[in-house]
């Protein structure tokens, strides 16, 4: 048993015209067993960034008060707002840090640039970025999360278009990996605001 | 430096309130040779005279105008080396700036941190402060071109003209009356040289002193080259 897989974890970021889309589950687990599903892994940085943290919870909690901890200070200092690639590479920075003792998450970033162009970013649990122009995926479905989007992906979808995808691609992976499910929750951002949504899905 | 046997700080407040350290070291840089800067509306140029001793010195050698990172630039006045230990530490911070957040260290961020360390100097134990007031010249983040002062306690000041060294008093009245806010660069290099000239003892040419430029449009801080700096000569004269 690995070390990321034990509270289970599904994310995927896709990109669409002038906007993203991130979703996660919401299952949390102590390997078989089922503790929560209440357990949201996706978080909002700013209007225009959000951060998906797939991995063992409590670096999954430890890591978000962190990037909150250094993106206000960052704000604070250069009274500017943080853009989606600086905060991918504060985060890379940070994981590396920790290179030989590191923290067990493997994130993705998704938001909207200076143009209100997407960006996307994903990374190992010891930093090394990849940035990607369509989607990204992490968690503990990820073959099957790359199948479904390598699939159903279209380049410059429509936010509500981008919606279905996102959704369905998430759905059907989490219907095949027991260790994530229980629920799962889409958001759709655009430069004129973010719209969030609950999935129903099978409860198991 | 500041080891166990120098715990104490060398720079203590007189009966007045003053910290006379700091004092001396503003004698130390009102003693070195001007510097200028001036802020134009799409641009930063900062000047110096590199009058040396001795017609001996080979002022090739010699460079007071240093890059600091992509879009800041420093000159000093006062006291050279001190001055280059603060070039060393501000490259570094713009370096691990830049490792970090994988952009350029803004000017005003570069001038907040070297401050600080200017600062600690005046207040750890067994060292001095800095001899040295900095000219830094930059675009910032937000495209805006920045002339900022740096003293040896640490204080800033953003100008939007002003001189530092031996002089400054003459060359700040005469940039008082020539400085307008909707200078363009090529304006002000001119209005740069001319200050210079002011108080320059005998003939100024492109090989006794140094200009730096930072541009608005491509955000990026250079030294000038003695043929550029001899146009502009040309030009003013």
């Amino acid at each position: 048993m690995s070390i990321l897989e034990y509270n289970g974890a599904a994310i995927i970021a896709m990109a669409g015209k002038d906007c993203v889309g991130i979703a996660c589950d919401t299952r949390l687990g102590a390997q078989a067993q089922t503790v929560a599903c209440d357990f949201r892994k996706v978080f909002k940085m700013s209007d225009k960034i959000f951060v998906g943290l797939a991995g063992l919870a409590t670096d999954v909690l430890t890591m978000q008060n962190l990037l909150k901890f250094r993106q206000n200070l960052y704000e604070l200092r250069e009274d500017r707002e943080l853009t989606p690639k600086v905060f991918s590479n504060v985060l890379s920075n940070l994981l590396y840090e920790k290179r030989f003792g590191p923290y067990f998450i493997e994130p993705v970033v998704a938001g909207l640039d200076e143009n209100n162009q997407p960006f996307l970013s994903g990374m190992d649990l010891i930093g090394a970025p990849v940035y990607t122009d369509d989607f990204v995926v992490t968690g503990t479905a990820t073959a099957n999360m790359y199948g479904m989007c390598e699939t159903l992906y279209k380049k410059d979808m429509e936010p509500d278009q981008l919606f279905e995808t996102l959704s369905q691609a998430l759905l059907a992976s989490l219907d095949r990996d027991a260790l994530s499910g229980w629920g799962a929750t889409v958001h759709i951002i655009t430069k004129d605001g973010v719209t969030s949504r609950e999935l129903k899905g099978r409860m198991d | 430096m500041g080891d166990s046997a120098y715990s104490f700080s060398l720079t203590t407040f007189s009966r007045t309130g003053k910290l006379l350290q700091i004092e001396y070291a503003l004698n130390a840089v009102a003693n070195g040779r001007t510097s200028l800067g001036i802020c134009a509306k799409d641009g930063v140029v900062i000047a110096t005279d590199k009058k040396l001793s001795s017609t001996l010195v080979d002022l090739d050698q010699v460079s007071k105008i240093q890059k600091i990172n992509e879009g800041s630039g420093f000159v000093y006045s006062g006291l050279g080396p001190d001055y280059r230990v603060l070039v060393r530490k501000a490259r570094k911070s713009s370096q691990s700036y830049h490792l970090q957040y994988r952009e350029h260290k803004p000017v005003s961020q570069l001038v907040k941190s070297t401050a600080s360390v200017m600062q600690e100097y005046t207040q750890s134990g067994g060292v001095r402060p800095f001899g040295v007031s900095l000219l830094v010249a930059g675009v910032d983040a937000d495209k805006s071109p920045r002339l900022y002062q740096v003293d040896p306690s640490g204080a800033y000041f953003a100008w939007k003209a002003t001189a530092v060294g031996k002089n400054y008093i003459n060359a700040k009245n005469f940039l008082e009356k020539r400085y307008q806010d909707d200078m363009e660069l090529e304006d002000a290099i001119h209005t740069a040289l001319l200050t210079l000239r002011e108080g320059f003892e005998g003939e100024m040419t492109k090989d006794n002193i140094e200009v730096g430029v930072v541009s608005q449009a491509d955000g990026k801080f250079r030294a000038l080259t003695p043929d550029q700096i001899q146009d502009y000569l040309d030009e003013t004269s």
